[in-house]
């Protein structure tokens, strides 16, 4: 079960299309990745306790293990032509080319959200966070975008905190709202 | 009985029936919505119910359980694209069926149907579980471990999937399910304190259903805008109802047992419930593929009963089959509730309530909805910018309610973006969920099956039916292989492609 028969290189060609699917290899070496590092885990643990039967390390070898073990498989099915094929929706074209400028943005949004929310607080961040993925999703009325995001963020703020009883912390705005 | 009169009065006080209708609203609502599923509302809506006693929320949970359901089916007659492969079938007739004008005779043959189906299902799951977990609790550890191998099996190969990557998903979530302390000592956690409780299962749900989904419908969005059906209030005539009465009732007998046993999904009871009409439609048979009412009815009837008979596992033994399933049931371990055969003797009550509230919940959509599908039919239209980012904005509020930190919102980045991958390779969600829940709970099983047995091995098949599910596994495992030899196409193979045959004679 190792990639020791390298595959005729005319024969994904005949039977999958042009060419194979490539980024698949970056997907079998992210699940090598996690087993190997599972596996190196498990062995840096001690033995456990003694009445402990399975050892802690146990099932993260099998896990571990068992991941580099699909990764190499996955490997040789990529090499052999398979391709994947994407998850369809209402909402998906599947024949349009990945929005790498979309998805680029919304990441922005969202790494932004995560560095500014504790400063922030929720009020503040949600209605950027909203404002900004819609922007980014195609509508450019920023300033109503924004105005929406503003409305949900802070009645979900008072939702939470009053309806609920879950009081998410207003960060700068705090004693304000 | 009585123990069900009990639970039914408790769902009925004016408390409960308000959370059963804000549960069948919002299911309904956002199971209209494209792109969100029954399991993204639940797990969105988790942080809603931290607060909430538990009958409540698993109230609000049956409702939005069904109505999401419901929703799901009005979606795919009224848009020509279905969203989940459950209503794929419907999917066929019910939007041909739009299409020639007959709109509302579709929506409301699923919507009564649903009632029917769930309403024997929810008898059938009453009649059921409880017997079920009589069997199970006297069983031990061994076939525990056993029966939770066999679910995490059979979410992995369900039909109509490629095994090496359902089993590539159920590893990855068997080893985030490892992050923790829960063995003494810290596995996974990168020297991370705030990883030593592992990672909480909400945030893991959220960003695979919820992130996952918006980014990836973000790179392949749709711009222009799918043709939407108008449709007024649903009705049948007489003729109609005399068409749709006996599919109904067979898509229950198809649909129940197939969501009942581990191997669930309701794929294939839609599926088979459908060929069946068109075998046994006689002077209507021509109609099939142009919007024949039985090809409606059928299917949305098995998926219903279907959706009933997943809580038979899940309740009796505990073990979730489905996604919806598996975030109720990290929802009700949130709550310090594990669900399985002890949840019957230690809290009665708190199970009758719910199975009496699916009935409600049930009643609740056929009222509510029959006369607001013009409404719901807007919903489809709300612009998706919006959509996306409305459902990113409740992602990270949800993920940060767990516990205030800016790391779970890190969190919810990262799998979001693994989730996200998986759509774009093809991997199921599903075991990846399930191999997070179950994961640790097999382990906490095979640790106590060889403490009581001091190490020994031997002890994994020291109880009958732990071997009888061993058997079942590898029938499992092996069956499709032997299949294989077999000249020709058989069983699961042959299915897929009469199904894919199906879905481009009808499109075409």
């Amino acid at each position: 079960m190792t990639a020791a028969t390298p595959p005729d290189p005319t024969e994904p060609a005949e039977r999958a299309g042009p060419r194979p699917d490539r980024a698949q290899y970056g997907l079998a070496a992210f699940l090598a990745l996690v087993g190997v590092w599972t596996v190196v885990d498990s062995a840096g643990l001690d033995p456990g306790f003694a009445d402990q039967v399975v050892g802690p390390a146990a099932f993260g070898y099998v896990i571990g293990s068992g991941l580099v073990v699909l990764a190499v498989l996955l490997a040789v099915a990529t090499a052999r032509g398979d391709r994947a094929e994407g998850e369809a929706g209402e909402d998906v074209d599947l024949d349009r080319a990945t929005d790498w400028r979309t998805l680029g943005g919304l990441a922005g949004v969202l790494l932004a959200t995560v560095v500014l929310i504790d400063w922030l607080g929720w009020a503040i961040v949600g209605a950027l966070l909203f404002a900004g993925a819609a922007t980014v999703l195609g509508n450019r009325h920023w300033v109503r975008n924004l105005a929406i995001g503003t409305v949900l963020s802070v009645t979900s703020w008072y939702g939470f905190y009053v309806g609920l009883g879950i009081p998410i912390p207003a960060g700068v705005l705090d004693g304000i709202l | 009985m009585d123990a069900l009169l009990t639970g039914l009065s408790m769902a009925l006080t004016p408390e409960n029936l308000l959370y059963a209708v804000v549960g069948v609203l919002l299911g309904t609502a956002v199971g209209v919505l494209p792109g969100i599923g029954p399991a993204m509302t639940v797990a969105l809506l988790l942080p809603v119910t931290y607060n909430v006693s538990p009958s409540a929320a698993l109230i609000m949970f049956a409702g939005i359980y069904y109505g999401g359901m419901y929703g799901g089916s009005t979606t795919s007659i009224l848009l020509n694209t279905p969203g989940e492969s459950s209503s794929v079938i419907t999917a066929l007739e019910g939007n041909k069926m739009a299409k020639r004008g007959r709109a509302a005779q579709a929506l409301a043959t699923a919507a009564i149907g649903s009632f029917v189906a769930g309403t024997i299902g929810t008898i059938l799951l009453v009649a059921v579980a409880p017997t079920v977990a009589e069997w199970v609790v006297v069983l031990g550890a061994p076939s525990y471990f056993a029966l939770m191998l066999l679910a995490l099996v059979a979410v992995t190969s369900v039909l109509g999937s490629s095994k090496l990557r359902g089993f590539s998903s159920l590893a990855l979530g068997l080893a985030i399910g490892l992050v923790g302390t829960s063995t003494g000592q810290a596995r996974l956690t990168f020297d991370n304190p705030l990883l030593a409780d592992g990672i909480d299962i909400v945030v893991v749900a959220v960003a695979i259903f919820a992130v996952g989904e918006a980014l990836w419908v973000a790179a392949h969005l749709r711009r222009r805008p799918l043709e939407i059906i108008p449709v007024g209030r649903p009705w049948m005539d007489r003729k109609d109802w005399r068409r749709s009465w006996a599919p109904w009732l067979r898509g229950t007998a198809y649909g129940f047992p197939f969501g009942a046993l581990p191997a669930g999904g309701a794929e294939l009871p839609t599926f088979l419930s459908y060929i069946t009409e068109r075998r046994l439609a006689g002077e209507h048979r021509a109609e099939f593929g142009k919007g024949a009412i039985e090809g409606v009815a059928g299917p949305e009837a098995a998926n219903n009963a279907s959706a009933a008979g997943t809580l038979v596992p899940l309740l009796a033994i505990g073990l979730p089959t489905t996604a919806t399933a598996a975030v109720i049931l990290a929802a009700m371990q949130s709550y310090g509730l594990q669900p399985g055969p002890q949840l019957f003797e230690a809290e009665p009550e708190l199970v009758w309530t719910l199975l009496a509230s699916l009935f409600v919940a049930n009643t609740l959509l056929l009222v509510i909805n029959l006369p607001l599908a013009p409404l719901w039919a807007r919903l489809l239209r709300i612009p998706r910018p919006y959509l996306y980012a409305g459902i990113l904005f409740f992602a990270v509020l949800g993920a940060y309610s767990v516990n205030f930190q800016r790391f779970d919102v890190l969190l919810l980045c990262l799998f979001g973006a693994l989730g996200f991958a998986m759509r774009r390779f093809g991997l199921p969600v599903l075991p990846l969920i399930v191999g997070v829940i179950l994961g640790p709970r097999l382990e906490e099983q095979l640790t106590q099956a060889l403490q009581l047995s001091q190490g020994d091995v031997s002890a994994l098949w020291s109880e009958p039916v732990a071997v009888i599910v061993y058997v079942v596994i590898a029938v499992l495992l092996l069956g499709p292989l032997v299949l294989r030899l077999i000249p020709g196409k058989q069983g699961p193979e042959r299915l897929e492609d009469e199904v894919e045959e199906l879905e481009e004679e009808v499109r075409s």
